[in-house]
């Protein structure tokens, strides 16, 4: 009874030794046939890779359709950030519109995450699929408004903060824009 | 044997030992650049494709490289034999290449015992390799030392064994006598292909390349023996596995695959050819196969190759002995 347990044990051990070797042997043929399938390599530089329109890169701040700047310096954005690698000071024009008097982003601290696009009211923080702005001297990492501050309206056409905002300004009253309700008024009782 | 001392031979023989240390030195670095491309293509990948034609500048690149690193000892090593220890495994290896034969009449040297020459030199870089792990004064090195003494005393055992019965079909220990009967009786991979099994797997635990790089086995012992070295102190350790692995080659070229024996192409090509797949072939099992676990490798080692180099051994001998009658 023992000497068969044995044997068979020892049997189960010498396939076991085989199959592992076989496997090992199958291995190596299966890798060697990797000589003949093509690299999966993208040499970057002059194969640019496809980076869709909504990619999170490169921070700009964007103007509305009739060319004013979009950001009221509202400093969401700035509150917003994970590594606080943006910076702003509020200022206001002569018609009560608020804007950034200056506004900086740190692209060595940015890991364009998008939450200040997200955190943005106005549409003028947005991330665009530029990813390629390494720089040899860390300081030209530190962008400035200058820098930041595109002409066009970025990913929305259309948008006009100060004609949905229900915001008066100089010119415009609460509710005079086209696309703006009149204000309820909450001291009424009517509905 | 007087004249062999002669000015002539004595030139001719500085020469070409020259010559050898020359090639093989270049070699050995452009190999590294060959395990990379290799390493690519079967991983899918390009490897380094931009200096040059084909990437093939990066070796200039990595040698600047390398050269110029700062050459630094750590202040808890044991100072002297740190920096001796890199340069054992180097000359061992290149001592090794003396009694090798290129050709019916290239070859430093014809040692008549030049396989036990080869053995022994092939154990001495050994030395470096416990040496290194030992002066790092580190717990990974000294760790890393410990296989490699390990290691090397377990597979050195049946890497002799196995080449036995090769010496038993030739009649000689002279690695070129070994090579002038295989002439007669043909390449010794088909009589002794358990022999060349074991010798290869002996082989490449003996150089420490994957899968059997368990002295420097990087994702658990940082970079084992020579987690302390940096600059050309690592990089002779480099060179001397690249040479490890020529060395290896070409000793299966010439004890199993009949050295320079072959038709239409001069001897010295058929020598470097043979020579050439076996290197990729290192390259191979380097891309393939996984390492084992320290003690699967002692397992495997002493459990399976000494009893087939041995069973190996006694079978050559008995068919040789009924053959002779």
């Amino acid at each position: 009874m023992l000497d068969s347990t044995k044997s068979v044990s020892t049997r189960r051990e010498w396939t076991l030794w085989v199959r592992e070797i076989w496997s090992q042997v199958k291995t190596l043929g299966t890798v060697l046939q990797h000589t003949f399938s093509k690299a999966d390599t993208v040499e970057y530089p002059e194969q640019k890779p496809y980076t869709p329109p909504r990619y999170r890169a490169r921070i700009i701040l964007s103007r509305d359709p009739d060319g004013e700047e979009r950001c009221v310096a509202c400093n969401l954005c700035a509150a917003a950030c994970p590594v606080d690698c943006i910076a702003l000071q509020k200022a206001e024009d002569e018609h009560g519109r608020w804007y950034p008097e200056w506004f900086r982003i740190n692209f060595s601290r940015c890991i364009v995450c998008g939450l200040c696009e997200e955190a943005c009211p106005t549409y003028a923080i947005q991330l665009t699929p530029d990813f390629e702005y390494c720089e040899y001297n860390r300081q030209n990492m530190v962008y400035e408004k200058d820098d930041l501050l595109i002409s066009g309206p970025g990913k929305y056409h259309d948008y006009n903060f100060y004609r949905v905002s229900g915001l008066a300004i100089k010119g415009k009253d609460k509710g005079q824009a086209t696309s703006e309700e009149q204000p309820v008024d909450v001291k009424s009782l009517l509905p | 044997m007087n004249s062999a001392f002669s000015l002539q031979s004595i030139i001719g023989t500085v020469l070409g030992i020259s010559v050898l240390l020359v090639v093989l030195l270049s070699s050995a670095a452009v190999l590294i650049w060959l395990e990379r491309r290799l390493l690519g293509i079967w991983q899918d990948r390009l490897g380094p494709n931009r200096v040059g034609p084909l990437g093939i500048g990066q070796v200039v690149a990595d040698m600047i490289k390398i050269f110029t690193k700062e050459d630094w000892v750590p202040p808890f090593a044991d100072r002297s034999v740190f920096i001796l220890a890199p340069s054992i495994v180097v000359i061992a290896m290149l001592m090794a290449f003396v009694v090798i034969p290129f050709s019916p009449t290239l070859g430093i040297s014809d040692l008549n015992i030049g396989l036990l020459f080869f053995l022994a030199m092939s154990s001495l870089a050994a030395y470096s390799v416990m040496l290194a792990g030992y002066s790092s004064n580190n717990k990974y090195s000294l760790i890393g030392g410990l296989r490699a003494a390990a290691q090397t005393v377990s597979y050195e055992v049946f890497m002799g064994l196995a080449l036995m019965g090769v010496v038993i079909l030739a009649d000689s220990f002279n690695l070129r006598h070994i090579v002038q009967a295989q002439e007669q009786q043909g390449w010794f991979i088909i009589p002794q292909f358990c022999g060349f099994v074991v010798f290869l797997i002996a082989g490449i635990a003996e150089s420490h390349r994957l899968p059997f790089d368990l002295p420097e086995a990087e994702h658990e012992i940082v970079a084992g023996f020579h987690t302390e070295y940096s600059g050309m102190k690592f990089g002779l350790f480099f060179i001397g596995e690249y040479l490890g692995v020529i060395l290896i080659s070409s000793m299966i070229t010439t004890l199993f695959f009949g050295g320079w024996l072959g038709p239409w192409l001069p001897p010295l090509a058929w020598f470097i050819l043979k020579t050439f797949v076996f290197i990729c072939f290192f390259i191979l099992l380097r891309a393939a196969i996984p390492r084992p676990r320290y003690d699967q490798l002692m397992l495997f080692g002493w459990k399976f190759m000494l009893p087939l180099a041995l069973i190996n051994l006694v079978a050559t001998g008995a068919v040789v002995l009924v053959q002779e009658g």
